[in-house]
């Protein structure tokens, strides 16, 4: 695993049942790579819970994934509606998503805290009717 | 225990998986929130769940567990048969709840 291996997917805002094909997919590239599971645990939760996340608020995006000896990044990129308080949507519990998505298994407001739980590098770049980006990184030890 | 063992304990029918049977699982989880399987789990090898929809076999694949129980007598469609199959999960629904299939699984030895 010498060279910077480089996803990327589009992510469909208009189905939740395909939402987390692109996290299975990344998955199964990290195995074949031969990376620890734990490692790929963490990648494939913290990228399946941004992946629903962009389904539900931001219909869809574009998720770029970094693949280095050392680590994996993920950028997620949307154009929904921004979140307008980073800092109560990383609370554990806090939700603004509408009940059907919780009637399938989401939306219990933990999804962003899930994120931060599972990669070693979290940044939230977002702005109120522009887009979100979220960028995570998680360590191959 | 082994799937088997699972399958006989909670009466279940086995939907798809019959090769899977021998496989050992040594914990669970049981929920109707995704996020909080994948907030709380860790190493377990089978979800009991009430929910039905095809984001129940994603994020069990998430978390490598290997098998599915659907409480309450629910059902998989064709559409989450196939996901799981794609993914060697085994399916199976017992007609319990929730509460009693948990029970009977935790005085059997499996924890959480």
């Amino acid at each position: 695993m010498e060279n910077l291996i480089k996803l990327s997917y589009e992510v469909d805002g208009e189905d939740f049942t395909r939402a987390g094909e692109a996290s299975a997919s990344v998955k199964k590239s990290l195995r074949k790579l031969g990376v620890p599971p734990d490692v790929i645990r963490k990648v494939a939760i913290a990228l399946y819970e941004g992946e629903i996340n962009m389904v539900i608020h931001a219909e869809g995006g574009v998720i770029d994934v970094e693949i280095s000896p050392e680590h994996v990044t993920m950028v997620l990129r949307d154009h929904g509606k921004g979140i307008a308080d980073v800092e109560k949507a990383m609370q554990e519990g806090y939700s603004t998503a509408p009940d059907e998505v919780r009637s399938l298994g989401f939306g219990a407001g933990m999804g962003l805290p899930n994120m931060k739980k599972y990669s070693d590098e979290m940044t939230i770049d977002s702005t109120v009717g522009v887009g979100t980006t979220v960028s995570m990184t998680v360590y191959i030890q | 225990m082994t799937i088997q063992d699972l399958k006989t304990i909670l009466e279940a029918e086995v939907i798809f998986g019959d090769e899977l049977m021998d496989q050992e699982i040594h914990t669970a989880c049981g929920s109707d929130m995704m996020s909080d399987v994948l907030a709380f789990v860790k190493d377990q090898s089978v979800l009991l769940t009430g929910l039905v929809n095809p984001q129940v076999v994603r994020t069990a694949d998430m978390m490598d567990i290997r098998c599915i129980v659907f409480v309450r007598g629910k059902r998989p469609d064709n559409d989450i048969i196939e996901l799981a199959q794609e993914r060697d999960i085994a399916l199976m629904s017992t007609g319990l709840r929730m509460f009693t299939a948990c029970g009977l699984l935790w005085e059997k030895g499996l924890r959480g």
